[in-house]
């Protein structure tokens, strides 16, 4: 060798408090610079689009909820609309579908922001954000088991519209949330926005230009913070996204605490998301009128003979679509998921290709943190906001 | 003979006191934080054993000692047994020298309430608080583990940025009141605290005395969320125990020390000076819990250039004023 000093290799993960779940990363150390660091990823695996392959469009639905458990809501409404657009049902859903699954998906939006505010401090050492941020995030969950009967796992969403109507009263309480949830982001704000310390930490730490995060594929708020203008929720909007109105928050410092600032702004935006769809809310049908597709109420099952047999065929044998293939992307809170659906003309996928955000996103990492120190690889993947769900499935 | 007699017997007494007091505080000190940061963050923290959780202490205590003592494959067996021992018991010695009430008059003698009053006491708990680094640089060095090592420099790296810092605070202390002595500086707070007369000096003191400590903000040698625990990471059961002790030890030390430089030590009006002292020691434990619970971790580059580039200087410019202000006022 031609220096006379030796790097360190050091494990990181896969159990390691900050890394998330089961990342592993491989640093070589020049004491504590970091010279090179490698992901490693694999240890969630869980053959998810492999196992789509084996079940009808209905029974894959529960296994997106488990691709980023964070944002459950999200993956079931990406699915949702691709397997729509196979059937060429988009046009078809009910107005009131529409609104709760946009309402229900900014929630969920929150919620996985305010998992990564609470993670992300506590990687920095500020431990009581993470209460205060999981105290909100309970009560999401609670909306969320009031909704689908899950907190975690919500399998809410259907093809063709929604599992169930909205519970009574539920409206008022997520108004209540909403209302308040600007006062708690004041909260989280006033522990670390004006820290020293924690501006020190985040501050020119990360950095990624907005030509590279395109080239590196990154996308959601880690792409928004390095300035790039881009949200599909505007530029190819779906669910309606495009009645409603909302600011796409773009920050242009290019480093984590720009991405910081970003999140903090999107949840507010999130929170008028949902304030508008609130208001849009009118009492109709949730389920699109496809009888082929859409398994009928059960008393139809019981009172009619057409009942029974669509609900017994689409049990048994589910929804043939037309040979195809579509690729439907939405804006989950970690960047853009997509789905891209293969059919034969058999009830199963031929083939289901997930384009996850956190996996993608986590391509940015050893450019990011490449020359830092120890503490700024746990702040850059704090930053990037992976979920392990995602990156294995 | 006998004279000797009672004074071996009172250091003794007071030995005893002094220890069952501060390894008791210490194992509260471990609850009430957790109680205090339960409450901060909307927890209650520990409620299950006895009323209010209280018995919580004796209870970790039997989980400690009944886990198994690991020790790492290739580790240095000795150094890594010696140094949590270490650790504690250099934070423990600190406390032969604080005195936690003037002396009591009894039967015709004079007994001070310190175990030793060394006329130079400061350089002693420096000494000291010097020393109590080793057991943290020699167990994350003798654990054979990576994590372990780099705990171990920065903890190396903080102590040699802080202890100058350190130093510089307590030098105007010193020159009012003109004494080494512990108790001698207590004397001097008489009128009014070191805290008003040497507000930067205090303000100086209380960073660098938190970064020796360890304490959050200032964990870096532990950092669980970087370096999984840092120098402690191979350790277990009661050595992991003794440390864990060792560093409620020196927040208790950190506590009495700056009573007894900044705060006026068992000065106070109405209740007696011991109550006094363990009031000031137990507010000062507080400030460092708060800390704890309202901080983030700064990097271990950036403590170091606060340390080296902004108090150090700072310090040094203090006691530049302060020995101008007495020379002026002195004549």
């Amino acid at each position: 060798m031609a220096n006379n000093y030796e790097t360190m290799t050091i494990n990181m993960g896969p159990q390691h408090p900050s890394t998330h779940g089961v990342l592993q990363l491989v640093l070589e150390l020049d004491g504590e610079i970091v010279r090179k660091a490698t992901p490693h990823i694999g240890f969630l695996h869980r053959g998810v689009e492999k196992l789509a392959e084996h079940r009808t469009y209905h029974q894959v639905l529960p296994l997106t909820d488990r691709l980023d458990y964070l944002a459950p809501m999200h993956n079931n409404l990406g699915y949702v609309l691709a397997v729509e657009k196979l059937l060429g049902l988009s046009d078809e859903i009910p107005e009131r579908a529409q609104v709760v699954r946009v309402m229900l998906a900014e929630l969920t939006r929150l919620k996985s922001h305010l998992v990564w505010l609470a993670c992300h401090a506590l990687d920095i050492g500020a431990m009581t954000v993470f209460i205060y941020a999981f105290r909100e995030r309970e009560h999401i969950m609670n909306i969320y088991e009031k909704v689908s009967g899950a907190r975690m796992t919500s399998n809410y969403f259907r093809v063709g519209g929604l599992s169930a109507d909205l519970p009574a009263g539920l409206e008022q309480e997520i108004r209540t949330f909403v209302n308040d949830m600007p006062k708690h982001i004041a909260t989280y704000e006033g522990l670390l926005t004006g820290n020293k310390i924690w501006q020190k930490r985040i501050q020119g730490v990360g950095v990624i230009s907005g030509e590279d995060a395109i080239d590196l594929g990154v996308t959601g708020p880690s792409l928004r913070g390095s300035g790039v203008d881009w949200d599909l929720r505007r530029d190819q909007p779906y669910s309606g996204y495009e009645n409603y109105d909302f600011e796409v928050v773009v920050e242009q410092g290019c480093d984590t605490w720009a991405r910081y600032v970003a999140r903090l702004k999107e949840m507010h935006e999130s929170c008028k998301i949902i304030h508008q769809a609130l208001d849009k809310l009118k009492p109709g049908p949730v389920l699109a009128d496809a009888p082929k597709v859409v398994l009928p109420p059960k008393q139809d099952v019981v009172n009619s003979i057409e009942g029974l047999i669509h609900q017994f065929k689409i049990i048994t044998e589910g929804f043939k679509p037309e040979v195809g293939e579509v690729y439907v992307g939405v804006e989950n809170p970690k960047g853009e998921v997509g789905f891209y659906l293969v059919s034969d003309g058999s009830a199963r996928p031929y083939r289901m290709k997930i384009r996850p955000a956190s996996f993608i996103n986590l391509q940015a990492l050893p450019k990011m943190c490449e020359g830092s120190m120890i503490a700024d690889v746990v702040a850059v993947i704090g930053t990037l906001d992976i979920v392990l769900g995602e990156i294995d499935r | 003979m006998n004279d000797l007699l009672i004074t071996l017997l009172l250091i003794l007494v007071k030995l005893g006191l002094i220890f069952g007091v501060v390894l008791g505080m210490a194992a509260y000190l471990v609850l009430a934080e957790r109680k205090i940061l339960g409450r901060m963050q909307l927890r209650y923290g520990p409620n299950r054993v006895g009323p209010g959780g209280m018995i919580q202490p004796m209870c970790d205590v039997i989980k400690l000692i009944t886990k198994e003592d690991f020790i790492p494959d290739r580790a240095d067996k000795w150094v890594f047994l010696f140094a949590p021992g270490l650790t504690a018991l250099t934070a423990l010695l600190s406390f032969a020298v604080v005195p936690f009430a003037p002396p009591l008059h009894l039967f015709g003698r004079e007994i001070p309430m310190v175990v030793c009053d060394l006329n130079v006491g400061v350089l002693y708990i420096f000494g000291l608080s010097s020393l109590a680094v080793y057991g943290v640089v020699l167990g994350g060095w003798a654990s054979n583990s990576k994590y372990s090592l780099i705990g171990a420099v920065r903890s190396m790296a903080q102590l040699i940025s802080y202890e100058l810092a350190l130093g510089l605070a307590l030098v105007p202390v010193i020159m009012t009141a003109k004494s080494f002595s512990l108790t001698e500086i207590v004397m001097s707070q008489a009128d009014w605290p070191n805290l008003l007369r040497h507000p930067l000096a205090f303000i100086i003191f209380m960073i660098a005395v938190a970064a020796e400590s360890k304490r959050t903000p200032f964990d870096m040698p532990e950092a669980e969320n970087e370096i999984v625990g840092g120098f402690h990471t191979e350790y277990s059961g009661m050595r992991f125990g003794l440390f864990f002790v060792g560093e409620y030890i020196s927040l208790i030390v950190i506590g009495a020390m700056t009573t007894v430089f900044f705060l006026g030590g068992w000065h106070g009006p109405f209740l007696p000076p011991v109550v006094w002292f363990v009031m000031k020691v137990l507010f000062v434990a507080f400030l460092f819990i708060w800390a704890r619970g309202s901080m983030p971790r700064p990097r271990y580059d950036q403590l170091m250039h606060f340390g080296w580039k902004v108090l150090l200087p700072l310090g040094l410019v203090n006691v530049v004023i302060t020995g101008a202000v007495l020379v002026a006022l002195n004549g």
